[in-house]
């Protein structure tokens, strides 16, 4: 990963790298699929399966096993927050809240995985089947991709969508439209307030799932990118330099710090879009 | 950073996780969790009324113990009574016994005078005449005479 010279060239070239994302191109080129997003989701998707139907198989009312009281307390804890926000009866949604909170989670826990190390051994397996590792691309983080985060917005879009529907009629549902947030008694006024409140209800709309995928996908893209520019810091350095184990030096406290800190971050967006999804499903069913 | 095709891709994924979850991993494990509470809260109400019978059988028997201690007390009381009777009536029997005894005592010896005096005075009566012949020395005709010995003993 170290080149012969440094230089800002040289740290654009990595850390445009680092950004790239491993893809397929269809066709013409037009439709590309990111593979290292769908490897990655796939991981931590099956990892989240397992073990939840691990616990799910072997759940006992007796006394349970150290992984089922793990399971147990997140389940427990996801339970108490949808029972407490949201007031209607519904099969799906703690499920959605649980399987949001747990992949959400471990999504961007791969963010903690040292920057270099997977896209490291990518390159250096490419090198090992005689490859170019220059186009050896690999984002492990699948949450800092735009993809994974709106399609889980439009997922919980779609959801708000049809709950408000199934909860309330069709015609009480599309008749929120143009009848609320603004109340108007008569006819006129009625007629008058439609088109403001037709307007701000799309916008509500549309905001909710934009800021839903933009927040998670901000952090987490932010946070891998200050997780290179660390690990630039020593990019392409001689030992022979001293400025180099200043900059080491610098290094290890700074990603300490930001791994630290970032631990908090992954565990507080992942609850954050439970949480809103939640929030967002319950004023679906609640009348305005 | 412009959304492809991926999203697609995984909106679908996210969404059959979520409704895998839905249908085979949540159910069992919220079922366990519901019915282990159900157990403690049995549990719990079940040593509250075991507590509850404890307290209620210790009340029990203090009460048991109390109606025995009177009821003994009672038998007590009443044996002494009769115990009292008992000497009371012994008591009676024999001032009876010793009246009654005095009472025959005392008739014997009225009888026993009586005959003694009976005797006495027949003795007199032959000792009169026996007297009264040497003073007269002459035999009286006892037969002549009866009516006046007879007579004399009466006096006598």
């Amino acid at each position: 990963m170290a080149s012969e010279e440094a230089g800002s060239a040289n740290m654009t070239e990595y850390i445009q790298h680092h950004l790239h994302h491993l893809q397929w191109s269809i066709g013409d080129g037009a439709l590309k699929i990111n593979i290292d997003t769908l490897l990655f989701t796939l991981l931590t998707g099956l990892v989240f399966l397992f073990l939840l139907g691990r616990v799910s198989r072997r759940a006992t009312s007796g006394v349970p096993g150290k992984l089922q009281c793990m399971i147990e307390m997140i389940v427990l804890f996801v339970d108490g927050l949808v029972k407490e926000t949201f007031h209607g009866k519904s099969k799906l949604i703690a499920p959605l809240a649980l399987t949001i909170f747990c992949l959400v989670f471990l999504m961007n826990f791969m963010d903690l995985v040292p920057v270099d190390l997977l896209p490291w051994l990518w390159a250096s397996g490419h090198t090992l089947v005689g490859a170019d590792p220059a186009h050896a691309y690999l984002r492990v983080v699948p949450t800092a991709d735009l993809n994974t985060t709106l399609a889980m917005a439009l997922t919980v879009f779609l959801l708000i969508q049809y709950f408000g529907v199934t909860s309330k009629g069709a015609g009480h549902f599309f008749g929120e439209f143009v009848s609320a947030p603004f109340h108007a008694s008569g006819p006129l006024g009625k007629i008058v307030l439609a088109v403001p409140n037709l307007i701000l209800r799309l916008i509500e709309e549309a905001v909710r799932p934009i800021s839903l995928s933009l927040r998670l996908f901000g952090n987490m893209y932010a946070g891998e990118l200050i997780f290179i520019l660390i690990a630039v810091l020593t990019l392409g350095a001689s030992l022979a330099h001293f400025s180099t184990w200043v900059l080491g030096g610098a290094q290890i406290i700074a990603g300490f710090a930001w791994l630290a800190f970032h631990i908090l971050i992954i565990t507080l967006q992942a609850f954050i879009f439970m949480m809103l999804t939640i929030v967002y499903l319950s004023m679906a069913v609640e009348s305005h | 950073m412009i959304p492809n095709i991926t999203l697609i891709i995984q909106g679908l994924a996210f969404f059959a996780v979520v409704l895998l979850v839905m249908k085979y991993l949540w159910p069992p494990i919220i079922a366990a969790i519901e019915d282990r509470q159900n157990k403690i809260a049995e549990g719990l109400s079940q040593a509250e009324k075991a507590r509850k019978e404890l307290a209620d059988a210790d009340a029990r028997v203090a009460e048991e113990i109390k109606k025995a201690r009177a009821e003994a007390a009672q038998i007590i009381d009443r044996a002494h009574q009769q115990a009292v009777q008992i000497v009371d009536k012994a008591r009676q029997d024999a001032v009876v016994e010793a009246t009654k005894q005095k009472a025959v005592a005392a008739a014997d010896i009225e009888a026993q005078a009586h005959k003694a005096r009976e005797e006495l005075r027949g003795k007199v009566a032959a000792l009169a005449i026996a007297g009264a012949e040497k003073i007269l020395h002459r035999e009286i005709d006892a037969n002549a005479h009866k009516t006046l010995i007879d007579q004399l003993v009466a006096e006598l």
